[in-house]
Formats: C-alpha cells, sequence, structure tokens
C-alpha cells in the first residue's frame, strides 16, 4: 500500500524519467542497428580534415600535429583506436574501437577528432 | 552578524569539499569511458546547498567549485564543457524544485542528464563535429543511474545533518 502511494506521489516524475530512458534506449539500439559499417578513417585536426585512411589497411601512426601533443592510432581488424595519448584525461585511449559510421573517438584536449566515414560521404572542409 | 559568519563558514566549507568530490569524481573513470561519463558526487554538494540555503548560494558554490577545480585539476576547456553543463543543470534543478513537487533524486537524475546535454553541446559546438550527438543517448542512461546514487545520497545526507541549522 505504501508502495502504491509512493509511486502515485511521483508518478509524473516516474514518466518523464521513463520515457527519457526509454527514448535513450531506443535511440541507442538504432544508432547500432542502422549504422553501415565504414569505409574509411579520418583525422580531423583543429577541424580540418588532415588525414585518412581505409579502414581496411593496417595502420598504426602517431598523429602529433603540435609539440608534446600526439595521439597513436592503430586500425586494425577493420577498427580504429587510440594506442596511446599525451592528453592528461585519456578518455580516448579508453574509448572503445570504433567501425561503424559516424562513430567517433575525441581528444579534446589534442583538438582530435578520428570519425568514420562511408564511401560516397565527405567530411566538410570549410567550418 | 554571528549567522552572516556561520553562512560564509558553511559556504567556504561546502565548496572545499565539492572540490574534495570533483577530484574523486575526475579520478574515477569507468573503463568503458565516453568524454562526459562521471560519477557526478560533486553534484550532492550543490543539491544540499540548493535545498538547506537556497539558489543564490548553490550558484556561488557550483560557480566557484568550477573555476577552482578547472584550475587544480583541469583546464581551461574543460571548464568551458563543464560551464555550460553546470549552468543548464543547475538552472534545470532550481526551476523543478521551486516550481515542482519532483523528489530529490527525480531532480538529481534530471539534472545529470541536462550536465551531459550541456556538455555534448559545448562539444558539438568547439570540435563543430555534429556526429558526437550519437553519444546523448548513452550518456542519459549512465546520467540517469548516477542521477539515482547521487539522489539517494543527497537525500541521507540531508536527513543526517538535520541537527546543522544556521542559526
Amino acid at each position: 500500500m505504501k508502495m502504491k502511494a509512493l509511486i502515485k506521489k511521483h508518478l509524473l516524475e516516474i514518466i518523464i524519467i521513463g520515457s527519457i530512458l526509454l527514448i535513450a534506449l531506443l535511440a541507442l539500439l538504432m544508432i547500432n542497428l542502422a549504422m553501415p559499417k565504414g569505409d574509411y578513417v579520418v583525422v580531423i585536426y583543429d577541424k580540418v580534415e588532415v588525414e585518412r585512411y581505409p579502414l581496411t589497411a593496417e595502420i598504426s601512426k602517431n598523429l602529433s600535429y603540435e609539440d608534446n601533443h600526439y595521439n597513436y592510432l592503430i586500425i586494425k581488424d577493420g577498427k580504429a583506436f587510440i594506442l596511446q595519448a599525451s592528453c592528461p584525461d585519456k578518455i580516448c585511449v579508453k574509448q572503445r574501437p570504433i567501425s561503424k559510421v559516424g562513430q567517433t573517438i575525441t581528444c579534446l584536449p589534442n583538438k582530435l577528432v578520428i570519425k568514420i566515414v562511408g564511401k560516397t560521404s565527405t567530411v566538410d572542409m570549410v567550418s | 552578524m554571528k549567522k552572516e559568519v556561520k553562512k560564509l563558514s558553511l559556504l567556504a566549507i561546502l565548496i572545499a569539499i565539492s572540490l574534495v568530490f570533483s577530484y574523486v569524481d575526475s579520478l574515477i573513470v569507468l573503463p568503458f569511458a565516453i568524454p562526459g561519463i562521471k560519477l557526478g558526487i560533486a553534484n550532492i554538494v550543490i543539491i544540499y546547498t540548493l535545498y538547506k540555503l537556497g539558489i543564490k548560494e548553490s550558484i556561488i558554490v557550483s560557480l566557484l567549485r568550477l573555476i577552482l577545480s578547472s584550475i587544480l585539476f583541469g583546464s581551461l576547456l574543460t571548464f568551458g564543457y563543464s560551464l555550460a553543463g553546470a549552468i543548464l543543470s543547475l538552472t534545470l534543478m532550481i526551476i523543478l524544485k521551486y516550481k515542482t513537487s519532483f523528489s530529490m533524486v527525480a531532480i538529481s537524475i534530471l539534472g545529470a542528464i541536462m550536465h551531459n546535454f550541456g556538455q555534448i553541446l559545448v562539444a558539438i559546438i568547439l570540435m563543430d563535429t555534429k556526429e558526437i550527438i550519437l553519444y546523448l543517448p548513452l550518456l542519459a542512461i549512465t546520467g540517469t543511474i548516477s542521477g539515482i546514487g547521487v539522489g539517494l545520497l543527497s537525500v541521507l545526507v540531508l536527513k543526517y545533518t538535520k541537527g546543522l541549522e544556521l542559526n
């Protein structure tokens, strides 16, 4: 009985948070299902595309565009990830390998975005 | 006069505690980290201040925490992200507290989600990469989970500090 009263009292907030969760879960599902596998790994430094590698290649490359700033990019088995980086938080290193169109690895301190694109899509060079 | 001094000291203590919590927050990074996932325990202090002292005080604590933690553990960049998140989150929490009868847990959850939303917004603008929005669903889910924890802890903290009144 007490539980019922509690739910009734907080019904509105339960509905709001519940629907946010539902939408988030659906969106997550759609993102995972709808995304086709990408073809290229694009490296964007300071909003400009600087490198482009095919996702099928086996590449290990040190990306360094400023002194003392680097991100070590690995492309292997159709997936891209950062092995090592100079940034303090190491968030880019901890991110999972990416392979689907639209997925990104971002390193905010180094102004670097690693992005997966398909064959047809191009990254906006001018921004 | 005595009350003023007491309030000033309390605010100083709250800011100090929130700084420690921010530091713990920055230490605990989950293994599947994507930018923005944090425990957010510093929000306990903000919620406490909002409920115990009021709007003005919660803004003071939130802003000073932000500035100091960015200087101590972050950078100018993290300041930008956190600022957007903190402003949006605190605004929403203030509105919800004073305009609705929402529970503290719900306010904490919605505040956490709003914080993530603000950070994503700034990231999209700064990095000029709209794909970052794809993180939002996952952040909303993790924000809900951490928001529940933070909300429940805030309820407990307020319950056990009932004797410490400002007069």
